[in-house]
């Protein structure tokens, strides 16, 4: 026999997106899904901006690794809370692993949430872990092409950070053609060019999680 | 990788549906695939044999259908497919603006059938 199902297959995962959302939400804590290729410097400019925004605002970090701590206990030595997820193999968090994360955080004290993903361009992009916004972090040693050639991502999310800006005089990448491809189907892509080495550019990003804070928590 | 996930979703949902109707033998799978998800259906075929090895549900063929990615231009709002070799500067074939197309379809994935006995 025929059955009509006509259902969404990640609909699970949506609904605990969704339960978190609204705990969120009733919390006020702005939560961010972070993402990136292995490599990119996701972990470095966490730990950078956990740094210089400790004074201002209070942050807490969940880490999506498929093995290791190292990572949360580099964003620990920040001062900040952290708590590691491991995915075993998984090439993405989901709701359900964040849910049984967030149990180990005080949320009470939280205004800002970053949720660092796996390294990887695809999957995460499906799976929404009940965050307000994906931001994708590219750097400039992969290649101005990756919008174009990953354009789930780059089109689900808020923000783009172009980190790396300093080593831009040794590689070919063209800051425009990387910004115009994910413009294409995401016209209100926010792009940052930072490097969290030097420094350079972090100032933007900064006023703009100051800013969306404000919107979640004070607003 | 992430179809692994998926084809695991994918059979929550069959199992339910099979119950509900009181069937056992799984024969046929009809899902929609977004051009923008990412899908690769012989990998999804190969998640879901596995989740099903040794079970009723094991010899299910799925059927994976594309859902062509759609685009609205925000310019002229006119509705167009683009040229799936130009795939992100996509220019409207109307007004030929280059940026700021809304997704009108492209991103979904859903199961649409099962035929089961």
């Amino acid at each position: 026999m025929q059955i009509q199902v006509v259902r969404n297959i990640l609909e699970a995962n949506e609904r605990i997106a969704q339960e978190l959302k609204d705990k969120f939400l009733a919390q006020k804590v702005l939560v961010l899904n972070l993402m990136s290729s292995p490599g990119a410097g996701k972990t470095t400019l966490l730990e950078r901006t956990l740094i210089d925004l400790k004074d201002d605002l209070k942050m807490a970090v969940i880490e999506g690794d498929v093995q290791t701590n190292n990572d949360a206990l580099r964003v620990a030595a920040t001062g900040v809370q952290a708590v590691q997820i491991n995915t075993d193999g998984g090439c993405h968090l989901d709701s359900s692993m964040v849910l049984e994360a967030i149990d180990k955080i005080d949320l009470e004290h939280v205004e800002l949430l970053f949720i660092e993903n796996v390294g990887n361009l695809v999957c995460p992009a499906e799976f929404t872990v009940g965050e307000d916004y994906k931001i994708t972090i590219l750097s400039v040693t992969e290649g101005d092409d990756k919008p174009e050639k990953y354009p789930l991502i780059f089109a689900e999310s808020k923000v783009m950070l172009l980190n790396k800006i300093d080593l831009l005089p040794y590689v070919d990448f063209n800051l425009q053609r990387a910004s115009n491809f994910a413009k294409s189907l995401n016209p209100e892509i926010e792009i940052f060019p930072v490097s969290a080495k030097t420094g350079e550019g972090l100032d933007d990003w900064y006023q703009w999680l100051k800013k969306e804070v404000e919107k979640k928590v004070r607003g | 990788m992430h179809e692994l996930s998926i084809a695991q979703s994918l059979l929550d949902i069959i199992k339910e549906e099979m119950a509900k109707n009181n069937v056992t033998k799984l024969l046929k799978v009809k899902i929609k695939y977004g051009q923008l998800s990412a899908i690769v259906p012989e990998a999804l075929q190969t998640a879901f044999k596995v989740l099903t090895a040794d079970t009723p549900l094991e010899h299910a063929k799925i059927i994976a259908e594309e859902v062509p990615l759609r685009a609205r231009c925000r310019k002229c709002k006119k509705e167009f497919t683009p040229d799936p070799d130009e795939f992100v500067i996509i220019y409207c074939p109307y007004c030929k603006a280059e940026f700021g197309h809304e997704i009108i379809s492209g991103k979904e994935l859903i199961i649409e059938e099962i035929e089961a006995e």
